[in-house]
């Protein structure tokens, strides 16, 4: 079985806080981690080559730092990594993202199944998983919390919904993105470490996908972002005071009057 | 790359470094420099007192809007149930319609889901389409995409909501690709530029850290989804008259790769955070499994759901399905209680557009306290059962 893994490289949000007096973002250093949701995916794929054998290739498309993204990955023990940089990529939307990604999938090769995250935690769209199905005509199944069966044909999975799941059968290869339910991420290996320090990343441009400057990038894209700001709080906090039974009292009155409860 | 520091005009103060939310900017020698992580989305040109930093080559925005017209949503259901994030998109999409000066249409997809697809007209829907076949009972993206994808280059209109659940996000990515046009993510607020007759759509990013306003300034039509409980429910009017147009369904282009084989509802109303008007939350504070019953019981009370931070869920206290924050749910409740939980920034992300939030827990410098409308600051194993006490006693 061949599999694709797509991992995104995204700033840690833990490290971004809001400056309560200026209501501005702060950044604590600028590190960089793989999409949370991403190491699902990747454990994933792995979990499957073991069982059924094949190889699992991953791909990131982002500025050349993303490289140190697709290195970690080696150190879980990928087959492959590829990277899509160029400076022609950047300002990509979703639509753009999807269709450069899904270019540069194929150029890696035959591939039966391919596993994203359910959404990237800076972009938050969960928008370039479904659009790599559709430019690859693929079938697709979002927001995946279980893979219950898997042959060279088919899939049987658990798609969370708002109010359960559902259970799909889908045709291979397809495309599937993960939730966070679905297991456990392994920490790497030695052996894996070492190999990620000396392997050899493939960067892919604009050239090498077959791709025109018109298709990808901010001429690529159909959204624009003409805007930036933080969310505006307000500040209307109180801290009740007295006895437990008094604050409570006071508690329930004031849900009472805001009509709460 | 398109963005550009002028060095005539930068004074190397910095100012922008912090406002990057990619770390794409550093000075040196008194100068600013921009790297390839930057997304060219701004944040630094407007944070810049000295207007030296320019976005250059941003395609001229020219609307060609070639025929389209209207404000359409994708009004789901599911079980033959309208979602009542339709409700929610109806008031919106009216008031997009009205500004615009165009028609407002919901397009329904279902089996025997033609009398409740007629109220919507009742909710403000000018016209209805509906598309009415046993195939289309169960949700199935494949189909759904192809027939939505089908009725928008048929009929053209310039503005299409949906809602950001599990079935908009589903496949509604899917339609826009197809139609190689704009998609908003999860909107929270909506305008018109009335100016440019453009969709003004914005959205919280960074797991709610950072808000972005977004256009879809050449394509058509220019989409969305829209986060539930966010935007006000239309208001009834039984008196509301609109067009009711039937569509049929002729089959798909292609082969279905992928079925529903089964559908299961798993949760009660103590689940489904997404809908509930009142959550009462528990953390790490609990310190037992078993404490739970303690935030049940209250939710019960109160006639709400149950939520969790994801210490509870990941020490196996309750299933994930309650998790509420970045990697979990996000929620929008008229009232969010947290008991227990200290409020790090990944959960706040979750729930902080809670209409009011009222937290409980024994540290009075728990971050918490600064998102909350009303603090107690207290021992919860004391507080919530006096909690049940006496509102039990008031509500009898
Ligand atoms: C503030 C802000 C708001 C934005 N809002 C929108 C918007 O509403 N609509 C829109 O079209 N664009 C939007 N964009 C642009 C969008 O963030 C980028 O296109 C981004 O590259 C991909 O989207 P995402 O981060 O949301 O990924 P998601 O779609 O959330 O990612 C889902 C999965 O796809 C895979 N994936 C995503 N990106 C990559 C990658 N670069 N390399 C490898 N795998 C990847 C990963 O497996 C990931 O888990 C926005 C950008 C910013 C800065
Ligand atoms: C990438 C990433 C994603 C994440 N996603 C999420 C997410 O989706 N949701 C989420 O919630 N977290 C998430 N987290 C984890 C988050 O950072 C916190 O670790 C977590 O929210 C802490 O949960 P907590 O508040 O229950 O526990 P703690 O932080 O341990 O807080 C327990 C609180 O209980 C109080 N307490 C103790 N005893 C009592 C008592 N008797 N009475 C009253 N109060 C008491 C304490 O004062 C303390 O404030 C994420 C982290 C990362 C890195």
């Amino acid at each position: 079985m061949n599999i694709v893994v797509c991992i995104k490289q995204v700033p840690e949000t833990t490290s971004v806080k809001i400056n309560k007096d200026t209501n501005t973002l702060v950044r604590e250093g600028t590190k960089s981690i793989i999409n949370p949701f991403d190491m699902y995916a990747l454990e994933e794929g792995l979990r499957i080559r073991e069982k059924s054998g094949g190889r699992v290739v991953v791909i990131s498309m982002g500025p050349p730092q993303a490289e140190e993204a697709l290195r970690e990955a080696v150190s879980y023990g990928v087959d492959d990594v590829f990277l899509l940089s160029d400076r022609a990529f950047a300002g990509s939307d979703t639509l753009a993202t999807s269709r450069t990604l899904a270019c540069g999938i194929e150029k890696t090769g035959d591939f039966d199944l391919i596993l994203c995250g359910k959404q990237a935690i800076d972009g938050d769209t969960a928008q370039v998983g479904p659009g790599i199905a559709e430019n690859l005509d693929i079938p697709f199944v979002a927001f995946v919390r279980k893979i219950r069966e898997l042959d060279n044909h088919t899939l049987k999975v658990e798609r969370m919904m708002d109010d359960g799941y559902d259970v799909l059968e889908v045709s291979l290869p397809g495309l599937i993105t993960v939730v966070k339910e679905i297991n456990e991420p392994r920490m790497p290996s030695l052996k894996g470490k070492m190999r990620a320090k000396s392997i050899n990343i493939p960067i892919w441009g604009v050239a090498d996908l077959d791709m025109s400057d018109s298709e990808t990038g901010l001429k690529g894209s159909a959204t624009q972002v003409i805007k930036i700001f933080t969310p505006i709080r307000d500040g209307k906090r109180e801290i009740l005071e007295g006895s437990i039974e008094e604050q409570i009292d006071l508690l329930i009155n004031k849900l009472n009057d805001l009509k709460v409860v | 790359m398109g963005i550009k520091v002028d060095i005539e005009l930068c004074t190397g103060c910095g100012i922008c470094i912090d406002s990057c939310p990619f770390g794409a900017i550093k000075v040196e020698d008194d100068l600013a420099s921009i790297d390839e992580r930057c997304n060219l989305c701004g944040a630094c040109v407007d944070a810049c007192d000295f207007e030296a930093i320019l976005i250059s080559d941003v395609k001229e925005a020219v609307i060609k809007s070639d025929g389209y017209e209207g404000v359409w949503i994708f009004a789901e259901q599911r079980n033959s149930k309208i979602a009542s994030v339709v409700l929610e998109l109806l008031g919106e999409g009216r008031k997009l319609a009205d500004k615009l000066g165009v028609d407002l249409s919901a397009v329904v997809f279902g089996e025997n889901i033609e009398s409740s697809a007629k109220e919507l007209v009742r909710y403000g829907a000018d016209k209805i389409y509906i598309v009415d076949d046993p195939v289309l009972k169960d949700f199935n993206d494949e189909i759904y995409s192809e027939i939505l994808t089908d009725l928008i280059q048929e009929h053209k209109p310039e503005v299409v909501l949906c809602g950001a659940t599990a079935i908009g996000r589903s496949f509604i990515p899917k339609v826009s690709a197809r139609l190689k046009t704009g998609l908003t993510a999860d909107c929270t607020g909506l305008d018109i530029d009335n100016e440019k007759r453009c969709l003004l759509q914005t959205r919280p990013a960074f797991g709610g850290n950072i808000m972005a306003t977004i256009i879809c300034p050449d394509e058509r039509p220019q989409m969305a989804t829209v986060r539930h409980k966010v935007m006000k429910k239309a208001l009834y009017d039984p008196n509301r008259k609109g067009e009711i147009i039937k569509k049929s369904f002729n089959g798909l282009s292609m082969d279905l790769r992928s079925k529903v084989i089964e559908t299961v509802e798993e949760i009660g109303d103590m689940v489904n955070i997404t809908e509930a008007d009142i959550i009462v939350s528990g953390g790490r504070g609990l310190q037992e499994p078993k404490n739970f019953r303690l935030i049940e019981e209250l939710a019960k009370t109160l006639g709400g759901a149950v939520g969790a931070s994801r210490a509870s869920v990941d020490a196996g206290w309750i299933p994930y399905a309650h998790q509420v924050g970045q990697t979990g749910k996000t929620v929008c409740p008229k009232l969010y209680i947290a008991c227990g939980i200290s409020g790090a920034v990944q959960h706040l992300v979750g729930m902080q557009s809670s209409d009011v939030i009222v937290a409980i827990n024994i540290d009075k410098d728990a971050p918490i306290f600064d998102v909350a409308t009303f603090g107690i600051v207290g021992d919860l194993f004391k507080v919530i059962p006096e909690f049940v006490k006496r509102f039990r006693e008031l509500k009898g």
